[in-house]
């Protein structure tokens, strides 16, 4: 019982990470029609601007704040710049140009701190360990599970009350028309690139207590934040938060139940709802 | 378009030659290097088959490169020294491979086809980091024994760079020749029109589904041969031959050379290659400026560098 509990918790601490990561992938991609390949090294720079700027004022909570605003900086500037060329292209391009600032940030990131492991400490309150069911479980990853959540709820509140939200909705629905009725589409893409960008830097620094910081921690979470979006439906927000948890879970229990198969079970995951539902378990038809 | 097609024989019949003379002129370490460069490419324009002819964008080639080298592999640990039967037995295998991958991916487009691609690619990768009996896991198959050949009473080994090379150059001229004649055959024609358009390729009677599955295996089956080739070359099968990682390089070389031009992935592979080879020399953060230098490629080279310069110098490509 204990153990199933645990594997509860360990599941949805990693899917509520995912979660984050992928509802600024899925947003992006709503809105601009664009799979943003860099979106794990956005995340893997919030972890490392996290721990950079906890040198100079030595709180997690100010690396919280500080080092994903940095990054979405870096964001705008790659939306202004670079993405915004390329979004009549195909798809390939669309993906190639996103894998290519994928490199320039991973291997940049090496240049600056390193190849090597780089360790955040949890903010004191967060640093302890409690029982659970007799069992000892750490705090920070009971604060993951209750964070993701409300994240997502404001996040979704402000899609679906505020004005801003609204018009980013409109712009996903029909950038022609949103455009014919007075919005500043341009703005509203490098907004919501913002907005993801700001979304996967500040799961990179929620992650950097809970893992080692290495430059190539972004590419293990986009592939599992594409199959996330992919199997909740691209550009849907319930549809990355069902996603996330599921592959959550099964990941977690997957340690426990599939022995040495278990790094498989994301692309079987993937496979199958692909096959079954080709839009996603989220996504109405077209 | 016939003419053109005409016209196009003597570039290649050009480089063939140099192909052929140039070990005798370059330092052996760039004779490796070719040979590498020759392997990459024709994984490259197998690739782009799919992406630049058929219009499907797969991130699960490594796959079938990887079936191709672990077959080898494994023939050459249990004693088969043929070398026909080797390269044909990995392509048989990739073939196998890519028809059920294919079968289940083809009804799919677009990014929906690149990840599942990507998805039965990395299931491919799970399978040979993890079955450690078979496959040796992380540590992958070393090959200690290199099949020779027989020809005409001279037996020919494979062991110096030199050999190695022109094993290599031939059986890539071979597979790049069957392909060129598989792109302009009547078939090529219809993958072709199926990028354009897929929903009148059926309209006149056009099995869309299968003709999908034909290039995806043609591809798988390429890909394959490219993979025996490297196992031999590198004396090594490993499981990073499956992972994404290594399936979007024959992507990026195709883009780099140009996807709309036959040879242009190949010439992305040679690109690829000597950029890696000057960079090196320089900095150890070689992916940083590959990604910088990829960045304006995709922004202002629409048809790759090579597309974009034949276009530029022949007017060929615009009507």
């Amino acid at each position: 019982m204990e153990f199933l509990l645990l594997n509860i918790l360990n599941g949805l601490s990693w899917g509520m990470l995912l979660f984050l990561i992928a509802i600024g992938l899925t947003t992006v991609f709503g809105v601009m029609g664009v799979l943003n390949f860099a979106h794990g090294s956005l995340f893997m720079l919030g972890a490392y601007l996290c721990m950079q700027s906890m040198k100079y004022f030595d709180s997690f909570w100010f690396g919280l704040l500080v080092g994903p605003l940095c990054v979405v900086v870096i964001g705008v500037l790659v939306e202004k710049y670079l993405l915004k060329r390329v979004y009549d292209r195909d798809v390939s391009y669309q993906l190639l140009l996103t894998f290519a600032i994928l490199l320039v940030l991973d291997d940049g990131v090496r240049m600056i701190w390193g190849s090597g492991y780089h360790i955040v400490e949890p903010p004191a309150i967060l640093n302890g360990i409690i029982s659970i069911a007799g069992q000892d479980y750490p705090v920070y990853r009971l604060f993951l599970i209750i964070i993701g959540p409300i994240i997502g709820g404001l996040l979704w509140s402000f899609f679906h009350f505020t004005k801003w939200g609204k018009i980013i909705r409109a712009a996903s629905f029909d950038n022609i028309m949103a455009e014919g009725v007075g919005i500043n589409v341009p703005l509203i893409y490098t907004s919501v690139f913002a907005l993801g960008t700001w979304l996967a830097a500040l799961g990179g620094a929620l992650a950097a207590p809970q893992q080692s910081l290495i430059p190539s921690m972004g590419e293990k979470i986009i592939i599992e934040s594409f199959i996330v979006v992919v199997v909740g439906g691209l550009g849907s927000f319930p549809g990355a938060f069902a996603g996330a948890l599921l592959l959550g879970l099964l990941e977690s229990f997957g340690t426990v139940f599939a022995g040495r198969l278990q790094m498989a079970i994301p692309y079987i995951l993937l496979a199958v709802v692909l096959l079954v539902k080709p839009n996603g378990l989220f996504k109405k038809g077209v | 378009m016939m003419t053109q097609n005409n016209h196009n024989l003597l570039g290649p019949a050009l480089l063939t030659i140099l192909l052929l003379l140039a070990p005798l002129v370059i330092p052996v370490y760039w004779v490796m290097l070719l040979s590498e460069i020759l392997i990459m490419g024709l994984m490259a324009v197998s690739l782009n088959l799919l992406l630049g002819y058929t219009g499907l964008l797969s991130f699960g080639q490594g796959a079938f490169f990887g079936l191709g080298a672990y077959t080898a592999a494994l023939m050459l640990q249990a004693g088969y020294e043929n070398l026909f039967l080797i390269l044909l037995a990995g392509m048989l295998v990739a073939l196998l491979a890519a028809l059920v991958v294919g079968f289940f991916s083809v009804r799919l487009d677009e990014i929906f086809f690149a990840m599942i691609t990507l998805g039965f690619g990395m299931m491919f990768f799970s399978i040979a980091h993890n079955w450690l009996d078979v496959t040796g896991g992380s540590d992958g198959l070393p090959v200690f024994n290199l099949p020779s050949l027989n020809l005409f009473g001279f037996q020919l080994t494979f062991y110096t760079p030199i050999n190695m090379y022109y094993l290599v150059f031939v059986v890539v001229l071979i597979a790049i020749s069957l392909l060129w004649l598989i792109v302009h055959s009547p078939f090529g024609l219809i993958l072709k029109s199926m990028r354009e358009n897929k929903q009148r390729v059926s309209f006149i009677g056009g099995n869309v589904k299968t003709l999908r599955i034909a290039a995806f295996a043609i591809s798988g089956a390429f890909t394959g041969l490219a993979g025996v080739l490297f196992c031999l070359f590198n004396n090594m099968a490993t499981p990073e031959f499956m992972h994404w990682s290594f399936s979007s390089k024959p992507i990026i070389m195709s883009i780099i050379g140009g996807t709309g031009v036959f040879l242009g992935p190949l010439f992305g592979a040679g690109i690829f290659f000597i950029l890696e080879q000057i960079i090196i020399q320089y900095t150890e953060n070689w992916m940083l400026f590959l990604g910088i230098i990829l960045i304006p490629i995709v922004l202002f080279f629409p048809q790759g560098v090579f597309g974009t310069l034949r276009n530029k110098f022949f007017k060929q490509g615009s009507k």
